[in-house]
């Protein structure tokens, strides 16, 4: 994966050259903001608190997948005893005992909402101000690398940590699901069938475009983090955040605002499983994921190369 | 330690500082742009698409209406989104409160539970709010209707012999057959009485239509990316509730697109029901295709029948308003029309300390009433946006789209 980012990191890099004006004549190769890119993404993946945000984040398609297990061990249908699904819990989780295809599905729905975006906001919080308060921006910054770039770099590390563990737990619930629940042909929410195969496919678009729906928060994250010298201060304010538009999102009388909340679109994935695909809600998210991107990548950006540093 | 540098490039000299207080400044415009051009993009793009009236021929009223009842669309299928505003209290959580009970919440437990997944509870739910619908149609005999939840859906498919309703948040089933394709099948699917498309509620409007009715075809307007012309029924007379109803219609197949139901006293339209998107391509055969999916509790409409029959305890005032009802009336004529009937509970709602059979609830109902008077004695009248209802204090009730003066005009006529 770290390969296809850096693929990725290398058709970009024209554009992060421009904005930094005359100074081709330090222009570093391709090949070393890719080095750049690569040590970035080494030492986040190997740091305890990100293997432990992961570690966390598998868990939850097992624990879930084990609570229904015992629920229904006894033959009984889930949430098939209240009319309407009683509305408890996450989407998909009355078909998991049917399928151990849907645990996918209801990992990313149960995750979704605060795991997940709580992991990004601790990554991405803690990508330049970390490096600040650990007194190592400064060195970075001495490397002729220029402030766009590692900027860049840091989103991409984000980015890369969204998709890892968005991914984490797709492959963590499908592995669980298929060692506890049955697996075949399963039922679209349209009511249609479809193969297996076709199934994961579904579940592999579910993913990209759960990690696609983080995109807007780590940014969000890395403005933040760009705003101050202390790491704890940047997540704490992201995750924060995270928590204020959510319950934001639940206020009816926001509903004019509540289009241009990040968060508001995020459960639209699960329009993947109508049979056709309804794409409207999901347009919506990946473009407002995008708008959130622009500004506060830009607004991050903004400050990162204007700011003093001093640490 | 002197600051590292604070830009990429090294050119600025020293003594520059306004230059570079600039310079940082100008960096800020570039996240204020973006959000500008989004913010214009947002506001703009919606009123630039709309690309004006089409041009089409002429046409009068009358060819419009043979032009709807000549259509012969078989073959639809397409994305409707409904809009309800009835002005009536949210009662959201009340209402999936009583939902959840009447279909068996955890209490009720035993055989007499009916199904999630049961078409007449479920459409229902489109009596309110916003809802965004899927329908397909292929022939008299394979239609299927999804209503569109968040991250669930409710299908009813109709396929041949078989109606299949499914849940897909609670992974129920429901199961009827129909007769045998002969004789009209689509009459006989639970729930078709509900109407949800564009179609059925133009059906309706158009069976209205007679010499108290003003029909006019009001210019050409674009729905769903297809030219339509545009029906408009007004009642003559006054005193009705209904300002206005506008029928898009297809100006191709002859389908009503859009249906909308404005309010005589103004505002946001009580019913909107439009396609935001139409083929009218033959649907993928397999869309018609149904099997209940390994464990999913599946409930035949016998059954559910049988349990909706049986003796609901805890609603008693409704058996009682049920039974009030035998003696419905309806007075007036065209849109001025108005029901009637006598609840027998004497002594009317309102004075909920002289009991009756409604003598509580009426007490809580009074408070959102308007207490009116008139040659007929004194009653409350309930409001929504499109129905009023007028109960008296003798136990009659008056309801219809009509203003208040109506119904205590027709109160007073009565007498």
């Amino acid at each position: 994966m770290s390969r296809a980012e850096a693929q990725d990191d290398r058709v970009r890099e024209p554009a992060v050259a421009t904005p930094g004006g005359p100074d081709a004549a330090r222009t570093p190769s391709p090949l070393w903001s890719l080095g750049l890119l690569r040590s970035e993404l080494l030492t986040t993946f190997r740091r305890w608190r990100t293997l432990a945000l992961l570690a966390v984040l598998a868990a939850v398609p097992i624990l879930v997948g084990i609570a229904v297990k015992i629920e229904t061990s006894d033959g009984s249908s889930l949430g098939g005893g209240g009319g309407g699904g009683g509305g408890a819990g996450p989407a998909f989780i009355s078909q998991v005992s049917n399928n151990g295809l849907f645990l996918v599905f209801t990992a990313l729905a149960a995750t979704l909402p605060f795991f997940l975006p709580m992991a990004i906001g601790v990554v991405a919080g803690d990508a330049i101000a970390g490096e600040s308060s650990a007194g190592t921006l400064r060195y970075l910054l001495v490397a002729p690398a220029g402030r766009s770039r590692l900027l860049l770099t840091k989103y991409a590390t984000v980015i890369a940590f969204c998709l890892a563990a968005t991914l984490v737990v797709a492959v963590s619930a499908l592995a669980v699901g298929a060692l506890l629940f049955p697996v075949g042909d399963l039922i679209t929410i349209s009511g249609t069938r479809i193969t297996y195969a076709e199934g994961l496919g579904r579940a592999l678009l579910i993913a990209l475009v759960v990690a696609a729906s983080l995109v807007g928060i780590a940014a969000l994250g890395l403005f933040v983090s760009t705003l101050t010298g202390s790491g704890i201060a940047a997540m704490a304010t992201t995750v924060g955040l995270l928590i204020t538009v959510q319950i934001l999102d639940q206020i009816p009388q926001l509903d004019a605002l509540q289009p241009y909340f990040f968060s508001h679109y995020w459960l639209s994935f699960a329009d993947v499983m109508r049979e056709p695909v309804y794409w409207d809600d999901l347009v919506k998210n990946l473009g407002l994921q995008a708008l959130y991107a622009a500004v506060f990548g830009s607004a991050a950006w903004a400050r990162f190369t204007t700011k003093d540093i001093t640490a | 330690m002197a600051p590292i540098d604070s830009d990429d490039n090294t050119t600025a000299g020293e003594g520059e500082e306004l230059r570079a207080g600039r310079r940082k400044a100008a960096r800020y415009v570039v996240p204020v742009a973006v959000m500008g051009v989004a913010a214009a993009t947002i506001g703009l793009v919606p009123a630039l698409a709309d690309s004006g009236d089409p041009d089409l021929p002429k046409v009068t009223a009358e060819q419009l209406i043979e032009k709807i009842a000549k259509s012969d669309v078989q073959q639809l299928s397409g994305t409707v989104r409904i809009n309800t505003d009835l002005g009536l209290p949210d009662l959201g959580g009340l209402e999936s409160g009583l939902m959840s009970g009447m279909s068996g919440g955890p209490g009720s437990g035993g055989d007499g539970e009916g199904s999630a997944a049961d078409p007449s509870a479920k459409l229902t739910e489109l009596v309110s709010g916003s809802h965004t619908l899927r329908v397909a149609a292929d022939g008299p005999d394979r239609q299927k209707l999804s209503l569109l939840e968040n991250a669930a859906e409710y299908s009813l498919i109709h396929n041949g012999k078989d109606v299949w309703g499914y849940d897909s948040q609670s992974n129920e089933v429901y199961h009827s057959t129909a007769p045998d394709g002969a004789e009209r099948p689509e009459k006989d699917v639970p729930g078709k009485d509900v109407p949800a498309t564009p179609k059925d509620f133009a059906d309706q409007a158009l069976k209205s239509v007679d010499d108290t009715t003003s029909v006019t075809v009001g210019g050409t307007a674009q729905v769903a990316g297809r030219d339509a012309y545009r029906l408009v029924v007004e009642p003559k007379q006054k005193g009705s509730t209904v300002g206005a109803i506008t029928v898009a219609v297809d100006a191709e197949t002859g389908t009503p697109l859009k249906f909308t139901l404005t309010p005589a006293s103004g505002g946001a339209a009580v019913v909107d029901v439009g396609f935001t998107k139409v083929s009218f391509a033959k649907p993928d055969a397999s869309t018609f295709d149904f099997t209940p999916p390994e464990g999913a509790k599946v409930t035949e409409a016998d059954e559910s029948d049988a349990a909706a029959e049986a003796p609901e305890h805890g609603r008693p005032a409704e058996g009682d308003l049920a039974e009030g009802l035998d003696g419905l009336k309806v007075i007036g004529e065209g849109w001025n029309s108005i029901a009637t009937f006598d609840t027998g509970a004497q002594g009317g709602l309102p004075t909920g300390s002289e009991g009756g059979d409604l003598g509580g609830l009426g007490g809580f109902l009074g408070s959102f009433g308007d207490q009116v008077k008139g040659d007929f004695g004194s009653g409350t009248v309930f409001k929504t946006r499109l129905v009023n209802a007028l109960i008296t204090d003798d136990g009659k009730v008056y309801a219809g789209a009509v203003t208040k003066d109506a119904l205590v005009k027709a109160a007073d006529a009565a007498q």
